[in-house]
């Protein structure tokens, strides 16, 4: 038994870490100020879709990103960590797409990759917090989904049977497959990088980035085919501009604020006995206690 | 027509509370645009459905009652809003941003081609001039969300596509009862005519959800901390207070994720809003992500050895110290002076 796995992964800013300086002063934020990381719940897709390949050795896992040209980053770092094949989908016709739009472009890519068991994505992307690409993919595909998953525990050539992390507890469900799954936090945390595989696909590139580095190893290239990382526009994937990017996006922005909180004037009080005695005695006095 | 509709989310014949509270904000919505207010139920036991949500001025639900729809699976119950939505056309579709509302939302927006807004924090009715094609829409629904982790506010707007589909977290929004005595219509649809045999691909083998056992979001005083407090045992210092003042314990997500308590108690924009009448924040620094889901609190106070600590500037009370010290003594004095 073998599959073919395809995990939808994305290039995020590091929203977890905002400094003072990723915001401008205009209160919009300042994406040059944020490193680029791999959105943390796809790594936790990607080893889920190690997993089944370590059990199922011949599995194929192939990644799919959106995003500009540096994206291609996150493809390099899943061939480190063993997946098999990368796919850049990067267009200025993709730009200022909304999750919609998103969806759209990668139901049409997964569709020219073709044969797929399983697509396995992150449950949401750190700097929108939608989760709605993973359901949304599957819904354009025709396939159901499962959200919430936290681990694959059977898998066979017609079904899947996979544990739900909820809110409040966890259900295991059964699929037939092909289906989507959309990864939680709390599945199994990605492998490091191994040695090997670094080794062999550091030089891994896009055509775009060869052009633009000038790398003259045209030898390379043709004599280790896997160093050549596949990259897609609009009309590769056969898309229909006017679904993709801002003008397929039925979501627009009206506006972006800065946050501003109310601040208040407030009592100082100290540690001592005396003032946190009258403190309570106040709280007490006021109903706002007792 | 044209309609606001709410997707309520029912458990064991009790609507949840998320959905009432988007009844309440729906209801006001609808007023405001001289539309309808409806409301979906799918699942079983739906009988007391109505008498739970008639008084929030439902004035048509529609109930779609049958054993295969419950515990709740994407494929019918889309296929259901799908179908039901083509018929109705409505202008406006609000869900809990709950396991359910999120798994669901992006399935239907995806086959209405419609536009979703995950998660909002506040919902207006207003007007939307589109730039560059120089059209302009009345009365389109805003649907305001933090954005960028909650760094910014982003105004969200769909001006071409229906519904305009927007989930809310739970207790984001206020529950309040319309009229205790209002009545709607009830419509009682034919499942098989809106579901197939087809969308009944996932079974659900094995299923244990708890019922949650704390109800921070309902509690008047909230004793809250974050990561400051330093350890699980340092906790019960907190639960102790809790106890006797009759509060609930609240949490940081630092707090959370460092172990000290449970995820359920996480306040803020990924965890519970809350507006108790007092909230006593325990070495808590005041991120804006923490701060999304208590600003509204009457009585504000900060224990925190940091003078200069964010949460201080939206305090009433800021009481500088160390929290292992400031807590027993907060006990001490409530004691010797409460009766
Ligand atoms: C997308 C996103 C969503 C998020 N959602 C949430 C959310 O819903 N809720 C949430 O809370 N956070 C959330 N966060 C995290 C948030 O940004 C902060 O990291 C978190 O709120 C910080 O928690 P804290 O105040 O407990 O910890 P810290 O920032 O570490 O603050 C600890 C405080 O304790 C004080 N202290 C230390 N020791 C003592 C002592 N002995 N006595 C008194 N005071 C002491 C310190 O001075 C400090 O002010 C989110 C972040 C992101 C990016
Ligand atoms: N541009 C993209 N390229 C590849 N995968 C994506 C992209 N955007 C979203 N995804 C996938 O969809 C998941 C949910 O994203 P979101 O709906 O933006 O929260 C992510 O965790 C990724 O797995």
């Amino acid at each position: 038994m073998a599959f073919n796995i395809i995990v939808l992964a994305k290039q995020v800013p590091d929203t977890r870490n905002v400094g003072k300086d990723a915001m401008k002063a205009d209160g919009t934020v300042n994406r040059a100020a944020l490193p680029a990381i791999f959105n943390p719940e796809d790594l936790n897709a990607l080893e889920q879709a190690l997993r089944i390949k370590d059990q199922y050795p011949g599995s194929k896992i192939t990644i799919l990103t959106m995003g500009p040209g540096r994206a291609a980053e996150i493809l390099r770092e899943g061939l480190f960590r063993g997946s098999d094949d990368g796919v850049l989908l990067t267009d200025r016709a993709f730009a200022g797409a909304d999750t919609l739009a998103t969806s759209y472009a990668l139901s049409m890519a997964i569709r020219k990759i073709g044969d797929f068991d399983i697509i396995i994505s992150g449950r949401q992307a750190i700097d929108g917090d939608t989760a709605q690409v993973g359901p949304q993919v599957a819904e354009k595909l025709g396939i159901p989904q499962v959200t919430y998953a936290e681990n694959v525990e059977e898998i066979d050539e017609t079904k899947v049977r996979v544990k739900r992390r909820l809110d409040n507890g966890v259900e295991v469900v059964e699929c037939k497959l092909p289906v989507l799954l959309t990864i939680n936090s709390s599945a199994n945390a990605c492998r490091p990088r191994n040695a090997k595989f670094l080794q062999k696909y550091k030089h891994a590139k896009t055509v775009t980035e060869r052009q633009s580095e000038n790398i003259d190893y045209i030898d390379l290239y043709s004599a280790r085919p896997y160093l050549n990382l596949t990259e897609w526009s609009v009309a590769d994937v056969e898309a229909d501009t006017t679904l993709c990017g801002l003008s397929g996006s039925p979501t627009k922005v009206k506006k972006v604020e800065n946050v501003v909180f109310q601040t208040k004037e407030s009592k100082q009080i100290s540690a001592d006995d005396s003032e946190i005695e009258e403190l309570m005695k106040e709280l007490i006095a006021n109903h706002t206690i007792g | 027509m044209n309609n606001l509709f709410v997707y309520l989310e029912v458990e064991e014949g009790l609507v949840a509370d998320v959905s009432l509270e988007l009844l309440t904000k729906g209801r006001s919505l609808a007023n405001q645009l001289g539309c309808k207010l409806e409301a979906i139920a799918a699942g079983k036991q739906l009988t007391d459905v109505s008498m739970q949500v008639f008084p929030y001025g439902v004035e048509k639900l529609h109930i779609f009652e049958d054993d295969r729809l419950s515990p709740y699976t994407t494929l019918p119950h889309t296929s259901i809003l799908v179908k039901l939505f083509k018929e109705e056309q409505p202008q406006i579709c609000l869900m809990g941003a709950t396991i359910i509302g999120r798994d669901l939302g992006p399935r239907v927006s995806s086959t209405l081609g419609s536009g979703l807004t995950a998660d909002c924090t506040s919902l207006e009715i207003g007007d939307y001039d589109e730039a560059k094609s120089g059209k302009s829409y009345k009365n389109l629904l805003y649907q305001i969300r933090p954005a960028f982790g909650g760094n910014i506010v982003a105004t969200i707007v769909n001006p071409d596509h229906r519904p305009q589909m927007a989930t809310v977290r739970e207790g984001v929004m206020k529950k309040e009862i319309y009229d205790q005595r209002y009545k709607g219509e009830v419509v009682e649809h034919n499942v098989n005519d809106y579901v197939s045999e087809d969308d009944f691909v996932v079974s659900i083998i094995d299923r244990h959800i708890e019922k949650s056992k704390v109800n921070i979001k309902n509690s008047p005083i909230i004793v809250s901390g974050g990561y400051g407090v330093g350890s699980k045992e340092n906790f019960n210092l907190l639960y102790k207070l809790a106890d006797l003042l009759g509060a609930e314990v609240g949490a940081t997500r630092a707090a959370v994720d460092a172990g000290f308590t449970e995820h359920e108690r996480q306040i803020g924009q990924t965890g519970v809003t809350v507006r108790p009448k007092l909230y006593i924040a325990c070495g808590i620094s005041g991120q804006i992500q923490h701060i999304a889901g208590m600003q509204e609190s009457s009585i504000i106070i900060s224990i925190n050895n940091d003078a200069n600590a964010p949460i201080n500037a939206i305090a009433d009370y800021v009481i500088t110290g160390d929290l292992e010290t400031v807590i027993p003594k907060m006990i001490k004095y409530y004691k010797k002076n409460s009766k």
